[in-house]
């Protein structure tokens, strides 16, 4: 992956004595101009401040959920400045247009080759948002701040810096710029004995013009990147004062609870109002298209006269969808049209030709996000202008949306931004319907009123990841080669590589059907790959089975030209001791795969409990993220990810019923716990290739990983998730290969 | 008139009976860091301690802990200012991701500690049952060992 070093500055400007610089890859115009002299507003075009009192502040545009990135991007930006990490404070970014993530889709657009950055493809196939307004997003997500804000921009801004404090020390100073170094927060003559803080030289150092291209540094040269630098916004998270969305509280605030339909689409008949406002704190309820809501003085007060109500919601023809007309629908899809998403060779040739064909059927779910932190937003109405508060992973894009909704301009909207309570994909700007509703509610007060869903609401109102059946058909020839790759599938995927397995197979063929439902769905970690690595992991697992051969040398035998994956592969099977010296009743199973730029391999050690029941003991996960910024995040991210997928194999399944989701809250939605946890033991394989991203890799691979185990010991081959549905029987099966 | 003590302090507050602890913490007192979760019992994002037992506070009317202590993750180090032997274990090993359970996490352990110093992992499994949706159970796991080594 090739990333254009193009980059311009936006600008530096000298406030309250110190250094402002900031960098975009797009020259923004009109913003730029405006914003150098607005000396009330001095970070607006920048990144980075330097002060007189030598402390450097980083401005992170990106939301914090847990990933750490208000540590990473500020890491990569003193490394570069050779900042004093003890001097470093960060803040969030304002959402305003200078924000704007220019970088971030620059970076995929580039990298990919595509107009559109590929997890934004379900906003842009909406109609909902011009492409001009994608480019006005702040997003976090697609696991991707790192790899292009942190690259291109932070790097490049700290290093810039770095040079313009040098130009201002060798004029000071009298001496050539050579003959000066810098380190933690200072630039140092060494022959004279002399040093300036970065604080001393900051106002002259915004006289100097910044370099377009400056350089950065040799990786062995870092002092801060790759180390495990501990996260700043930790010490919050164990004392309680750390702030998110639902946390909001304001003078004179309301409480709105609200029920929607709880079939999609369907819309509010009628409501009688009397029963609630009866009661204590009530202040009022309104009537929204799809939806009643409550408003009260306490949440829980909005929430009991909420219960109160006698809603009547129209019937449709969604009232008739099911799991079964869904899965039915699919696979009457799969039958008529496809289209074409892999065709290398000629697979339908190639499987008319080969000596044994091996065919399989898979399927998954539809999911719930599940946050921990319950779906909310406060908004308040006043004087023409509009406030939010509330957790999401693009604060621009909100603010847009709630400026459409209020039939507002954006520079009328202010957001106040806070730590989420998990994202997960569910608090992107495609995913609005708490944020709709809350603003439609406040719209009709005058103070502020705090939405706040229930967890029933939000496993109800989801946008789900989608269910998709996925029909494989793999041929070897007379020598056992496999030589064809059949795979049709419900749904273009997001991202668009998401059924491409990195396995070199002479003739492949791979199509997709589209069936639309109308059970709404977005991206959920690791979109697309959450699905279609179970399913092509598990098929080459199939594959090797049925063809005699050991599923992991089996899949080294077809990187010969991948040396990446190969010693991803590699590095998994042999922290993990495949195949030795495993306990009695255990088994191992592996996958791979490649998303978001780095490649992840898994191998899980899985028993079968004496109730049929998968337990999984150990997972050995292998990264290749090209290398790591901070390594215990890399780790943190990775155990999480693994978790989040196993959560979504063992148990995660949104079954539909008479239209509507049947699951309510995490006693039928469950969740893994310390008692299902594994242990994860984290293998980092820095191939120093370009950086990839980490919030999402580790989520693919475990599932098809511990069903490939699940089949080892039960000669069972799970076709379907979640496991909790079957009941195993182990079988001592010594030839199980 | 609901009348207990939270984190020391004398509260005496013109509600519902029925009110569950979580919202009369939350909205009445505007004690923010007991966090809401699930309103069933099932997730743990809502522990507070009631004269020390762990107690999951969306489920507990006011009622019931009439006239009794509670403590919330303001409360728990008594140090002003300070934290706790179990809060510095969560720094020591970054426990924390999204961080929206960890109020509920540490008063649970804090809780379990107090009563059982070195439990057993099968003692952890049994009584430390909250819902991180980010993960964190393996560095909550390394935390409470560290701490019951030391202990």
């Amino acid at each position: 992956m090739t990333i254009s070093r193009r980059r311009f500055i936006l600008g530096t400007t000298v406030v309250g004595g110190g250094l402002l610089i900031g960098y975009a890859s797009t020259r923004p115009s009109k913003h730029s101009i405006a914003n150098r002299d607005a000396g009330d507003q001095p970070y607006l075009t920048t990144w980075l401040r330097i002060s007189p009192d030598n402390t450097v502040t980083v401005i992170v545009p990106h939301s914090e959920m847990g990933q750490g990135i208000l540590t990473s991007l500020p890491m990569m930006a003193a490394d570069e400045l050779d900042a004093d990490w003890d001097k470093v404070h960060v803040e969030q970014a304002p959402a305003t247009d200078l924000f704007a993530n220019g970088v971030l889709v620059k970076g995929f657009v580039e990298s990919m080759g595509v107009t559109v950055p590929s997890f934004l493809n379900g906003v842009a196939a909406s109609g909902a948002m011009k492409i001009a307004e994608i480019m006005n997003m702040q997003i976090t997500g697609g696991s991707s701040s790192v790899r292009f804000t942190g690259e291109q921009g932070m790097r490049v801004a700290g290093a810039a810096a770095r040079e313009m404090l040098i130009k201002a020390a060798a004029v000071r100073l009298d001496v050539p710029e050579s003959e000066l170094s810098t380190s933690l927060s200072f630039v140092h003559h060494s022959t004279s004995g002399r040093s300036l803080s970065y604080g001393e030289l900051a106002s002259d150092a915004a006289g100097f013009e910044p370099t377009s291209a400056p350089k950065l540094k040799d990786p062995k040269d870092f002092t801060l990147m790759g180390k495990p630098i501990a996260r700043i916004d930790i010490p919050s998270k164990v004392d309680g004062t750390a702030r998110y969305g639902i946390d909001a509280e304001l003078p004179g605030m309301l409480y709105a609870a609200v029920r929607t339909s709880p079939v999609f689409g369907n819309k509010l008949l009628s409501v009688n109002a009397d029963a609630a406002l009866q009661r204590r704190g009530v202040v009022k309820v309104i009537e929204l298209d799809n939806a009643v809501a409550v408003v009260a003085d306490n949440y829980w007060r909005a929430k009991q006269a909420l219960a109160a109500l006698n809603i009547h919601f129209e019937e449709t023809a969604n009232n008739k969808v099911s799991t079964q007309s869904i899965y039915a629908q699919f696979d009457e899809a799969l039958q008529g049209e496809l289209s074409k998403d892999v065709e290398e060779g000629d697979a339908p040739a190639a499987l008319k030709s080969a000596q044994t064909v091996v065919e399989a059927t898979y399927r998954v779910p539809y999911l719930a996000h599940a946050a921990m932190e319950p779906m909310n937003c406060t908004v308040h109405f006043h004087n023409g202008k509009c406030d939010v508060w509330t957790g999401t992973q693009d604060n621009l894009g909100i603010r847009g949306r709630v400026a459409k909704i209020a039939d507002m301009n954006e520079n009328d909207v202010t957001m106040h931004a806070f730590y989420l309570g998990g994202g997960f994909g569910r608090r992107l700007p495609t995913d609005t319907n708490t944020i709709d509703q809350a603003t439609l509610i406040a719209k009709q007060f005058d103070v502020p009123v705090k939405t706040v869903w229930s967890r029933e609401d939000d496993i109800q109102q989801d946008y789900y990841r989608p269910a998709v059946t996925s029909k494989f058909r793999g041929g070897f020839d007379a020598n056992n080669q496999l030589i064809a790759w059949e795979n049709h599938y419900i749904g273009k995927n997001e991202p668009a590589e998401a059924a491409h397995t990195p396995y070199a197979i002479p003739n492949k063929h791979i199509a997709y059907a589209l069936s639309e439902t109308h059970v709404p769905f977005g991206a959920w970690r690791s979109v697309a790959h959450s699905q279609h690595t179970f399913f092509l992991e598990s098929f080459v697992d199939e594959l090797a089975h049925r063809s005699g051969q050991n599923p992991y040398q089996f899949r080294l035998n077809m990187l010969a030209d991948k040396p990446r994956h190969s010693a991803v592969l590699k590095a998994a099977a042999e922290r993990a001791g495949w195949e030795r010296n495993l306990a009695p009743g255990r088994a191992q199973g592996i996958a791979l795969q490649e998303s978001f730029g780095s490649i992840v391999a898994q191998v899980a050690e899985v028993s079968i409990s004496e109730t049929g029941q998968v337990r999984v003991h150990r997972v050995t996960c292998a990264i290749d993220c090209g290398r790591s910024i901070n390594p215990d995040t890399v780790a943190a991210q990775a155990e999480s990810g693994v978790i989040f997928g196993l959560t979504a194999a063992l148990y995660g399944e949104i079954t539909i019923d008479q239209g509507r989701v049947m699951q309510n809250n995490f006693t039928d939605y469950e969740m893994v716990t310390l008692q299902d946890s594994p242990e994860i033991d984290i293998v980092a394989v820095e191939s120093g290739e370009s950086l990839g991203g980490m919030g999402e890799p580790a989520t693919p691979p475990i599932a098809a990983a511990v069903a490939n185990a699940v089949y080892i010991l039960t000669g069972q081959r799970v076709r379907e998730l979640p496991l909790k549905n079957y009941r195993f029987t182990a079988v001592p099966n010594e030839s199980a290969v | 008139m609901a009348r207990f003590r939270v984190n020391g302090v004398e509260q005496e507050l013109d509600i519902e009976p029925d009110m569950p602890l979580l919202w009369a913490l939350r909205d009445e007192l505007g004690l923010k860091g007991t966090k809401f979760g699930c309103g069933v019992a099932a997730c743990g994002a809502c522990t507070v301690q009631v004269n020390g037992n762990p107690v999951r506070s969306c489920v507990t009317p006011v009622s019931a802990i009439e006239g009794s202590d509670v403590t919330t993750i303001e409360g728990l180090a008594t140090n002003v200012g300070g934290i706790t032997a179990v809060q510095q274990a969560w720094i020591d090993h970054q426990v924390p991701q999204c961080g929206y359970c960890q109020s509920g996490m540490i008063m649970a352990v804090s809780a379990l500690l107090e009563t059982n110093p070195s439990p057993s992992d099968a003692d952890i499994d049994g009584a430390i049952t909250n819902v991180c949706r980010c993960g964190t159970y393996p560095r909550i796991r390394r935390a409470i060992k560290s701490l019951t080594a030391t202990a």
